[in-house]
């Protein structure tokens, strides 16, 4: 049986990099991405699990890293936007949609559409499209924008 | 940031879950179970609860199964409500896995936490409230099965120390009618103002409900009315609402009349479905 107390030293796969980093057994992943490591682009919105501004990709699957502990994430795969490199199909798509504004939730609808081409290879039926997206909130309201790079993606057929 | 330590635990099996909940509570330690962790992370974050320990049981096996052994769809407590969509294995709670909260948090959010959140809802009770439906715990005592209903009062009554290992539903249900609605005030994902899951089972309706009270919950008197075929469905829709087994819910965004409202225009939209053959 694992037992963290007070300050552990854990090792997780980041972007494809395993990272060794000591934390608390309370602190949540997304303090642990952006404060230890850097990795600015998950970004803290409403903290409850409402907004998705703070998206990042867990083996494959979207989760919103200000509800999940840093010590959960051992032996799990994670992806931020710093690992899709700038040049990731679902970021070229963003930008030919012109799929933001002031770009505070694109870094989570990045992982978001970035989670669904994995998920579904294919162009999805629209319900789903539309389930994924909702999980997300856009206070400049690109909605139309962002629907139009993951109809991008799937036609260009990006991997 | 939560603004204190706790020890977190991962035990690999029940008894170690148990024995360490349990020697946690004998030195005057609280411990919170942990699965999906979305209810327990903004209520320590918000200063709600502030448990010495948290005990992560999404590592023991017992609680991953998700598939039918013949008699029964098991259900393990830490599968996630994307896990059961994503199965189809049992069609109603599919529907209502679907419907909590939104994609990313049902890749997260568990059934057995759901059940055993603080939130008032906890949707994914009901199409275990009408399925007969058997629920397996683990404690300090040991293992028990029990029936949903009989343990499931308005919210799980479990003993110290107990935690959901796994919902056992039978394979009848999985093939029966169904009906799903979920009503809201104004997006499609959000608390319900009304929720309810139904089944028919030897031609009788089965209904349990979630939003309309402070509980989810069903009752055998408002099914007896709904059942009444020999009256008009408006009139069996108002009797309904009148036999609720508390007065409506209001809270700051509804109020109690306006669920109730909601309510009988639901149930009276449904069993006109059901009349008229469409369910
Ligand atoms: C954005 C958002 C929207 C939501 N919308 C809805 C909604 O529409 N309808 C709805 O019903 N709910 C909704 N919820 C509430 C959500 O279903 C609950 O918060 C649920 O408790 C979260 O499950 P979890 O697995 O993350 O729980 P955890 O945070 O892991 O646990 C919650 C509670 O259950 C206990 N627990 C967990 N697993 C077990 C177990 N196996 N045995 C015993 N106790 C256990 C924990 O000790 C804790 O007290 C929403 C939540 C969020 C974040
Ligand atoms: S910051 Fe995580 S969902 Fe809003
Ligand atoms: S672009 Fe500003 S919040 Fe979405």
């Amino acid at each position: 049986m694992v037992r963290y107390e007070n300050k552990v030293v854990i090792s997780l796969d980041i972007n494809g990099e395993t990272q060794t980093l000591a934390v608390r057994p309370a602190d949540l992943l997304l303090d642990v991405l952006r404060e230890q490591l850097g990795l600015t682009a998950a970004k803290p919105g409403c903290l409850n699990g409402d907004c998705g501004a703070c998206t990042v990709m867990v083996d494959g699957w979207p989760a919103k890293s200000c509800l999940m502990l840093a010590v959960e994430a051992e032996g799990r795969s994670i992806l931020t936007v710093e690992g899709l490199g700038g040049t990731a199909a679902v970021q070229k798509a963003f930008v030919e949609a012109n799929a933001f504004q002031c770009g505070y939730c694109t870094s989570g609808f990045l992982m978001v559409c970035h989670a669904l081409k994995t998920q579904h290879p294919s162009m999805p039926e629209e319900c789903v499209v539309e389930e994924w997206l909702q999980s997300n909130l856009c206070r400049c309201t690109s909605y139309r924008e962002i629907r139009k790079a993951v109809q991008i993606i799937y036609q260009q057929n990006m991997p | 940031m939560i603004p204190f330590d706790f020890i977190y635990y991962r035990p690999d099996s029940l008894n170690e879950a148990a024995e360490v909940c349990q020697s946690l509570y004998v030195k005057g330690k609280s411990a919170v179970y942990y699965s999906g962790g979305s209810e327990v992370i903004t209520m320590c974050r918000a200063g709600n609860i502030r448990p010495d320990a948290v005990i992560d049981i999404k590592h023991i096996p017992e609680c991953m199964p998700l598939s039918v052994d013949g008699q029964h769809l098991n259900i393990g407590s830490v599968c996630t409500l994307n896990q059961i969509k994503e199965s189809n294995l049992f069609p109603l709670l599919r529907l209502a896995c679907g419907r909590i909260a939104d994609h990313t948090n049902q890749c997260r959010i568990t059934l057995g936490g759901n059940l055993c959140g603080s939130i008032i809802y906890r949707e994914a009770s009901l199409p275990l409230l009408i399925s007969d439906a058997q629920v397996t715990l683990f404690g300090p005592e040991g293992k028990r099965t029990v029936s949903f209903q009989s343990v499931f009062q308005g919210r799980i009554q479990l003993k110290q120390g107990e935690f959901i290992v796994q919902v056992h539903i039978p394979t009848w249900a999985l093939s029966a009618r169904y009906a799903h609605i979920k009503k809201t005030a104004h997006e499609k994902i959000d608390y319900p103002l009304v929720s309810l899951a139904a089944i028919w089972k030897d031609g009788n309706l089965r209904i349990a409900f979630s939003g309309i009270c402070s509980y989810p919950f069903r009752s055998g008197e408002i099914e007896s009315v709904l059942n009444d075929r020999t009256k008009p469905c408006k009139e069996r829709a108002g009797q309904a609402v009148d036999l609720l087994p508390e007065p409506a819910y209001s809270d700051a965004k509804d109020s109690g009349e306006y669920r109730a409202f909601v309510l009988k225009n639901t149930l009276q939209a449904l069993l006109e479905e059901w009349e008229n053959g469409k369910i």
